[in-house]
Parts: structure tokens; C-alpha cells; sequence
């Protein structure tokens, strides 16, 4: 078996993706050369993807900590309470390598993974939920792209049998040689069935659960943690391959054996396999691990050690039994079809010992694979980001006719509706889904009480990219501000950080803003970042994305019944404008889609008014006074007042005015923070001014529903008259146009 | 009505049934794992959505022929009847108690949306509670529901009356843009000549509350409980 062992050396330690300094560290801290074995568990284990080597430090700033928190980062996922006894279980995580390889399987198996991330937690899945960032829909690889990811969600969520209820899908030409792939799933638990990733007993049995072992993506989290070249196609064996039956026997197994209470810990194999959950569940709980690799069920013979170690075949877990229940996982396993193998026992530690046949082929101190150097290179702003903020859009000629621009707004990629790809999607099983897709958030019940939860993921890399620590405030506080014109409260946050290669000094940048921007704006709204996912190198041949955190956001409900959906329900309501005046054209996806720029100022923005604004909508919805509720966000009020007029099951006109401005297009297709358009019927105008007079946040009537069009008015001119036939059709057509 | 809600390994619409018949309906129901064959203790077997063994050799290929499903005309020829929605109603038509096949929607893509159903046949024991003509929302969620059968047992279908939904606009009307998933004839959901088992692609269980977008589904449980007669057998018509 040894005989075929390529000789340890840095050269080799180099092709692994470890540095000669990390190389020369890993000696020092054994005291010898490492074996073959024992260089690949580093390999993975330090690899950027599982060791977080260059956020870290950063990762520190966000707040973790709230009355609602019961698991913050550093386990499988996320948890807060809800209330009634309940827990919301929730995680994003990213999968935009191996979706750019094998854009179908890449999907697959990022839904596949967070799915488990949850219900190791004890959680049932009750939600997924997707963002996505594509390059130009006119280009064939896009396309192609699109479709396969897509179809990938749609094949593992739809058979697992778990909704997809919202997400975004934004297209930009810096996301063509790496898109994003980002997969938010939440789950129920009770509040004290809680389980975690430990192996806390020694001597307790650790049994191998789910799939065989297979030679499918071994390395996926090296390969995640480089830049794409010419030869990302040949990285395609490093793609795993998903099977989402095996997923739902996997998850009724789980949850039957841990209601069983014959499980003491458990942890799912993501990223670096076998080789992670041995090392992880022992370092969080001091032990050590033994673990004898024949007893793996494999898929294929003649698998080395090294092989089966790093292996991410999908659908498996590591499981420590409770002690004396051995016999109750296996049954329960075998009456799921499904192996469950115990391959070794906890151990006092401090060694991590894995064996073939008896014969140790690694053995290795845990806390060294947990203890990955951390780097903190240099940071430095981009050079010419002072240009790009100088721009001023207003140099840019005036639109000659208001409403081709607004409906040629409507039908760009990234603002049209997106039922091309959600109708492909189940948003139903498991009958809690009370908002579906095409709302600012989705909303479902909580079985058994009177509460639901809100759901919404958002993220604009382009705000990003012009003021990362502004645009990573703006990304919290839009994903909180959906979940508050559903009717919701927000709770906590996700996030998901996908940046360019951390060892460029601007790429570091981005990171360190961004991530102080999204502390900043959660200390203001309280919201604790209960977990997440940082997913470096996303560049490919040398150029990066743009700079894009996504955040998840969950909110509560007290009363499910009174939530609010964005679309117009009736004629003669008033339309109200809730939030600052200020806007910019800077970053704008107007600026983008109209005439291809990407520069300018984003507008400022003040949490405290943020914080007012979504508790004021909050309360409106809550108080059962506005009959639709929706954020303003790309393509500014008139888009959102667009998509309030046509979104709906009925299509509803309206007329709006807003006071003189720079421009007209400033006014109407401007993006600016902490901006909500809501409507209410006449006989509850009163009780509404009173609710937002005891707010204190500026806000205005602006307008009325009614009629066949969407009249908008600027300082006292007609600007759009606009059929909403037109704006329908522009809209709900614009995504399928794009991608034919 | 004593409900049994099978469930097979990949089956997923099973909570969703046993909800219904006990927090809506409240009804008494159980689950039916699959390789039960015992099913006496049933008036009604709900053979649910899903993607049974994930449908990996033809949607309800092998669940059509497991042990549950090999006890199912015992159970029908006893009395007994037999709903099945989507995977369920593959199912039935791979066990061969059903006519007919369910191919891949026309799109080729997966289709989960709301539709309309044009009930053709309410004197069955799942839809007298209905008036004939009666249009019914109800959602589907499904990449292979196309159902197909030869000219002949289509024919042989209509004489029978055995065709019981069938895709419609929101008015009633039959038309192809109705039709999700390009079923011939528009057919939705069709009854063994007996009238003893229904399959259907919709998912009437996902239309059993109003606060989920309406309660249309109800009507065939409805029917079902208003023909179950006092000594335990279903009224034909």
C-alpha cells in the first residue's frame, strides 16, 4: 500500500497548496518530516477554505452575541430562538467554485451541503434559499451557466423535498469566469434538541454514517482556496457528485436517531471530508481521535488513506454514539438502508491516530491541524477609486423618453422578474410557505404556534465595490429591511463574504471594510452574525469579482397572519414614501443597465434612521395598517413602484409625485439606503400618520393606487405615463429574453 | 375515516398529508412504512408525493413494485380506497392500477405553479362533493407529469368516464396554455374502472388552508368522508 507513497518534500507540500514557510511550521510542530498521510490532512485542514488563514482577524469584528442567540459561529450552523419553545437554525454558505467547473453537480451539492449543515444541528430544513451572480446573460457561457445551476438546485431541493423560497439572481460582466453560488438554508429545532459537532467522552464509539467513500472531490477544498487559470476544466474530478435521496434517508435517519437520543455528537462531511470531522470534533472538545480507515464503507477498491481521507463524497457524517446505544444507530440506520459503520473511538487525545489494517499511516496532535497560521498582508485601498468617485452620472445626457427608460429598466437581467428560475423550484412542500418568491421576503408558519419567520438573502456588489465599508452596511441593512416590510423583526444574520484573493493588498481591502461596514450596521440594528462562510479567490486569470457579501437574514413574526407582501391589492389606497430623501445615481443599476458605467458616489446613509425606518414598517404591518410594503433597492422608486403595480396576482395603477430634483432620472431611478414604498386604505390613513409621527423617521404621501398606468410625476411635471400592460410585459419577460 | 399515509424511502409529501387529515380534517390517520402489507386498519390509503427511491430508474418504478403497493388491490378489492397525488399517482400507474404513464413535462424542466382543474367526473367517491364543471385551484410540483396513454384506452377512458380532472384556464376553459406540463387531452388526474383509486399530479394537500393560498384541495377529502357509509363501506355512487 506504502509502496505507491510519493516522497514527502516541500516541492509536494507546494503542489498541495501549502506554503514552504507552512511546510517548514508543520515540522517544527511535529518534531519530524511529515508523512504522506499527515501532509495531506494539513493540506486540507490548512487550506484557506477550512482555516479561515486571512479573515479571521477580521471575522472578530461582527457581533456574535444577543438575547435570542443559543449557537453562535463555530458549529455546523447558526441558532436563535424564536420563542414557544422553537429554534431557527440557519447558515449560508458558498459553492461558486465547483459551480463554475460543473455548474450543474456544483449546485447540486452546494444545496446539498448546507441542507446538512442544518439537520446535523437536529433541525428539520424548511427552507432554501439561493444567490446567484452570473456574468452577461448575452454571452453563450453565461447561458449555459445559468441554466446548469438552476437545474441543479432545482434536481437535489425538489428531491430532498425542501422549499426554495427566495434568493436573488444579479448578472455583471466581472462575475463571467467565476459566478457565485451562495445556498442560505433554515431549519426548525426544539430549543433543548439542539445537537452539536462535539466528541466530548472518551472511549465513545464514532460511527461512520450515509454514503460510501468514493474518489469524488478530493482536494474540492484546495481547489476552493486558488484562483481559476486557463485549466479550470481540468480541475472538473475535484467537483463532487450529489445524490439527494441518499440526502432525505440521511436526514430522517438523523433526526429519528437523534430523537432516539442514541447520538452524543455529530458532524456532517463537508469541505476536506473524513479528515476534517476526525480532527474538528475532537478539537473543539479537547479528546483525541482513533479511527480505523478499512472499516470505511468505500464505493471503489484500492482507495489510499490519503484518498479516503480527503475524499468529499457527498451525503455522509461522522456520528459519536451515545454510550451504549451503538445497536439503536444501527438499526436505525439499516432501516433507512444506510450504512453506519463505527470506525474508532474518542480518545483522551491529544493524538489524532488513523490506521489502515492496524497500522497507524498518521498520527498527528489535534490541536496542530487546528491551529493554521493567520496572516494579516498589507491592505490598501485600490488605486482609481477616487476617479470612479469623482464621476458624476449627471454628466451623462438625460433620458429623451422617461418611460422607454423605465421599462427598458424593468427588462434588464438583474431587475426583471425571475420565475424562469423559481417556477423550477418547489416552494411548497412542507405546506408553511405563506409568501412564495417574488415578494422582498419570504414568509413562513411555524406549525403548531401562532408565530412565522421571515427569510431574505441581499447583496449588491457594485455599492460594494465603490465603498465597501458603506456597501457591506448597505447589503445588512437592505436583507433586514425586506424582512421588515414582510412584517418581521429581524433577528440575526448569515453572511457569506465572497471576495478576489486575499494576498492582493486592494482584494484585503475590500475585505476589511466590508466586513467592518456589516459590524457596523449590525451593533446599530442588533442584530448578532451567528454564522457564514468566507469564500476567497473567486478571480479568475487575475481578475476578480466584484466584491460581494451576501447577507441572510432571519426575522420572527409574532402573529403570522399579519405579514404584508410588496404588490398593490386595491384601487383609491395612498401611497407613502417612508425614509430619507437622499439618493444617488452612483452604482446605480440604472448608471449600469442604461449606459454601461460603474462609478460614482453611493448616498449616505445614517443606521439610526435605518433602525426607525424598519421598526416604523415593522409596526405598520404588524398593526395590520398598510396594505403592501416594499423596499426601494435597485432602480430606485420608480422600479419599486413599478414592481408594486405589476408583481401581484392583479395588476393595480397608480400615480406618484416627487419634489424637484437634480434631474428627473435622478430622482426616480436613484438607489439610496433605508427607502420603503407602503400603501393604505383611506380609512386607516390617520392611524398610519399617527404611527409614523410617533416614529420619528421623515416619510411623505406621495401618491395613489388606481387606473390602468404608472404615472410618475417630478417637481410638478409629467415625466412617466406608462401602460401597465408594457411594464408587465418588459418585467415579467425581461430574465427569459436575456437568456433565449 | 381511519387514513393511512404511506411512506416510502424519498417520499416527502407524507407530513403534509398526515396534517391535513389530522389538524384540518381531524380525522384519525397513521403512517404506512413501505414494506407494510397489513392494511387492514385503513379506510383510506394516501400514497403522497415525492421521489420514491429517487426516482432514479422511472419516476415510481420501484416503489410500484414494493411490498405496500403489491397489498393494494387486496386492500381495494376489500373495500378499501386509494388516493394518490404525483409520485403516488406514478406509482399507481407503474403498479399497473392505474392506466396510462407519466413522461417527462413537455419544458423538460421541472414545474412548480398553480393550476386550474376542470372536475369531468363528480359522481366518484373522491369528487361528489364537487358539481360537474366545477373548477378547482390546485398547485403541482412536478419535472414528470405528462400523462400519456394509447388512442385506444383513452378512448376507452372517456366511455368509462374515468377521466376526473383535467388542466382548465381559471374560467373552465380547456386549453393547451392551460395544460403544465403538455398531458394528453389535458388530463390531470384519472380513476380505475372501478373507481376505487384516484391519481393526480396536483397536490390537493397544499390546498387545504387559506392562510397557503386557498382550500379547493379539501373538497376531495369532503367527498371521501361524505361517502364513507356507517357500516365501513364507500358509497359507488
Amino acid at each position: 500500500m506504502t509502496a505507491a507513497e510519493p516522497k514527502v518534500t516541500v516541492d509536494l507540500a507546494r503542489g498541495l497548496g501549502l506554503t514552504a514557510d507552512e511546510y517548514d511550521h508543520i515540522i517544527r510542530r511535529l518534531g519530524r518530516e511529515p508523512r504522506y498521510t499527515e501532509l495531506g490532512l494539513f493540506s486540507a485542514l490548512w487550506s484557506e477554505h477550512c482555516a479561515y488563514k486571512h479573515s479571521k482577524t477580521f471575522l472578530h469584528r461582527l457581533p456574535q452575541h444577543g438575547p435570542h442567540v443559543l449557537q453562535g459561529p463555530g458549529e455546523n450552523a447558526g441558532a436563535l430562538d424564536i420563542g414557544d419553545g422553537w429554534a431557527v437554525v440557519f447558515k449560508i454558505e458558498s459553492h461558486n467554485h465547483p459551480s463554475f467547473i460543473e455548474p450543474f453537480q456544483g449546485a447540486a451539492t452546494g444545496v446539498g451541503g448546507i441542507l446538512r449543515d442544518i439537520f446535523t444541528m437536529g433541525a428539520r430544513p424548511i427552507a432554501l434559499l439561493d444567490s446567484l451572480r452570473f456574468g452577461d446573460p448575452a454571452d453563450p457561457r453565461t447561458r449555459r451557466l445559468v441554466e446548469g445551476v438552476v437545474s441543479g438546485i432545482s434536481w437535489y431541493g425538489n428531491c430532498f423535498g425542501c422549499p426554495t423560497v427566495g434568493g436573488e439572481m444579479a448578472f455583471a460582466p466581472e462575475y463571467a469566469g467565476n459566478p457565485l453560488v451562495n445556498v442560505m438554508c433554515v431549519g426548525l429545532v426544539r430549543t433543548d434538541r439542539i445537537f452539536r459537532a462535539r466528541a466530548e467522552r472518551v472511549g465513545s464509539a464514532v460511527f461512520y454514517v450515509g454514503n460510501k467513500t468514493g474518489r469524488d472531490g478530493i482536494h474540492g477544498a484546495t481547489m476552493a482556496s486558488a484562483a481559476f487559470d486557463e485549466h479550470a476544466e481540468e480541475r472538473r474530478p475535484t467537483v463532487q457528485v450529489g445524490d439527494p435521496f441518499t440526502e432525505k434517508l440521511l436526514l430522517e435517519a438523523c433526526l429519528e436517531a437523534m430523537a432516539a437520543g442514541a447520538v452524543a455528537g455529530i458532524q456532517d462531511m463537508g469541505a476536506a471530508g473524513l479528515a476534517c470531522c476526525t480532527s474538528e470534533m475532537p478539537a473543539r472538545s479537547g479528546t483525541g481521535m482513533d479511527v480505523e480507515l478499512a472499516r470505511v464503507p468505500q464505493r471503489e477498491p484500492g482507495m489510499t488513506p490519503y484518498e479516503i481521507l480527503l475524499s468529499e463524497s457527498q451525503e455522509r457524517m461522522l456520528l459519536v454514539a451515545a454510550p451504549g446505544r451503538e445497536d439503536d444507530v444501527r438499526r436505525i440506520f439499516a432501516k433507512w438502508d444506510l450504512d453506519a459503520v463505527e470506525i474508532g473511538r474518542v480518545t483522551a487525545g491529544p493524538d489524532l491516530v488513523i490506521r489502515l489494517n492496524g497500522e497507524p499511516v498518521a498520527c498527528v496532535p489535534v490541536p496542530a491541524l487546528a491551529e493554521a497560521p493567520r496572516y494579516e498582508p498589507p491592505f490598501a485601498p485600490p488605486r482609481g477609486l477616487g476617479e470612479l468617485h469623482a464621476f458624476d452620472p449627471l454628466s451623462l445626457p438625460a433620458p429623451a423618453d422617461y418611460d422607454d427608460a423605465l421599462v427598458g429598466l424593468l427588462g434588464s437581467p438583474t431587475i426583471a422578474r425571475k420565475e424562469w428560475a423559481y417556477r423550477q423550484y418547489d416552494q411548497q412542500v412542507g405546506i408553511n410557505t405563506l409568501v412564495r418568491p417574488g415578494s422582498d421576503a419570504a414568509v413562513l408558519r411555524v406549525k403548531g404556534t401562532r408565530r412565522a419567520i421571515a427569510v431574505t438573502t441581499d447583496g449588491n456588489g457594485r455599492h460594494v465595490v465603490l465603498d465597501p465599508r458603506r456597501g457591506g452596511a448597505l447589503a445588512v441593512c437592505e436583507a433586514a429591511r425586506n424582512v421588515a416590510c414582510a412584517g418581521a423583526r429581524p433577528l440575526g444574520v448569515t453572511d457569506c463574504l465572497n471576495f478576489g484573493s486575499p494576498e492582493r493588498p486592494e482584494v484585503l481591502w475590500q475585505f476589511a471594510e466590508a466586513v467592518e461596514g456589516i459590524a457596523a450596521a449590525c451593533r446599530a440594528l442588533g442584530l448578532p452574525v451567528v454564522g457564514g462562510n468566507v469564500s476567497f479567490y473567486n478571480e479568475t486569470s487575475g481578475q476578480a469579482i466584484l466584491p460581494t457579501p451576501v447577507v441572510g437574514v432571519v426575522g420572527l413574526l409574532e402573529d403570522a397572519a399579519q405579514h404584508a407582501t410588496q404588490w398593490f391589492k386595491g384601487e383609491g389606497h395612498r401611497i407613502a414614501l417612508l425614509g430619507p430623501g437622499e439618493v444617488s445615481l452612483g452604482g446605480s443599476e440604472y448608471l449600469w443597465a442604461r449606459h454601461g458605467r460603474l462609478a460614482g458616489r453611493l448616498a449616505r446613509q445614517d443606521l439610526e434612521v435605518e433602525r426607525r425606518v424598519q421598526a416604523a414598517v415593522q409596526a405598520a404591518v404588524g398593526a395590520g395598517l398598510v396594505t403592501a410594503a416594499h423596499d426601494c433597492a435597485e432602480g430606485g422608486l420608480a422600479v419599486a413602484l413599478a414592481e408594486c403595480c405589476v408583481s401581484g396576482p392583479a395588476r393595480v395603477g397608480a400615480e406618484a409625485s416627487v419634489g424637484a430634483a437634480p434631474r428627473a432620472d435622478h430622482a426616480l431611478f436613484g438607489e439610496g439606503p433605508s427607502r420603503v414604498v407602503v400603501a393604505v386604505e383611506p380609512g386607516r390613513v390617520r392611524e398610519f400618520e399617527a404611527l409614523m409621527a410617533e416614529s420619528a423617521i421623515p416619510w411623505g404621501w406621495i401618491g395613489g393606487t388606481g387606473g390602468e398606468r404608472l404615472r410618475l410625476n417630478v417637481g410638478g411635471v409629467a415625466v412617466v405615463d406608462v401602460a401597465l400592460d408594457r411594464i408587465e410585459q418588459a418585467w415579467r419577460n425581461g430574465l427569459e429574453r436575456h437568456l433565449a | 375515516m381511519r387514513f393511512g399515509v404511506v411512506v416510502f424511502p424519498g417520499t416527502w409529501s407524507d407530513c403534509d398529508f398526515h396534517y391535513v387529515i389530522s389538524e384540518v380534517l381531524h380525522q384519525p390517520v397513521k403512517y404506512v412504512w413501505h414494506r407494510d402489507r397489513e392494511l387492514a386498519d385503513f379506510d383510506c390509503l394516501v400514497l403522497p408525493g415525492g421521489f420514491s427511491y429517487g426516482d432514479y430508474l422511472r419516476a415510481g418504478a420501484v416503489a410500484g413494485r414494493s411490498p405496500v403497493v403489491e397489498a393494494l388491490p387486496a386492500f381495494v378489492a376489500g373495500g378499501g380506497v386509494v388516493l394518490g397525488s404525483c409520485n403516488g399517482f406514478q406509482i399507481l400507474c407503474e403498479a399497473g392500477l392505474l392506466p396510462g404513464a407519466l413522461m417527462r413535462n413537455e419544458c423538460l424542466q421541472y414545474r412548480c405553479q398553480s393550476t386550474h382543474l376542470l372536475v369531468e367526473n363528480a359522481e366518484t367517491v373522491f369528487t361528489r362533493a364537487t358539481r360537474p364543471g366545477q373548477v378547482l385551484a390546485m398547485p403541482i410540483s412536478h419535472g414528470e407529469g405528462k400523462y400519456h396513454v394509447d388512442a385506444e384506452t383513452l378512448a376507452a377512458l372517456r366511455r368509462r368516464n374515468q377521466i376526473v380532472f383535467r388542466y382548465c384556464t381559471p374560467e373552465g376553459q380547456v386549453t393547451r396554455a392551460a395544460n403544465p406540463n403538455g398531458s394528453l387531452d389535458n388530463i390531470a388526474g384519472v380513476v380505475n374502472e372501478e373507481g376505487t383509486v384516484l391519481g393526480l399530479m396536483p397536490h390537493p394537500e397544499r390546498a387545504a388552508e387559506s392562510a397557503l393560498g386557498g382550500t379547493d384541495g379539501l373538497v376531495i377529502f369532503h367527498s371521501l368522508l361524505g361517502s364513507l357509509v356507517e357500516d365501513g363501506s364507500f358509497l359507488k355512487r
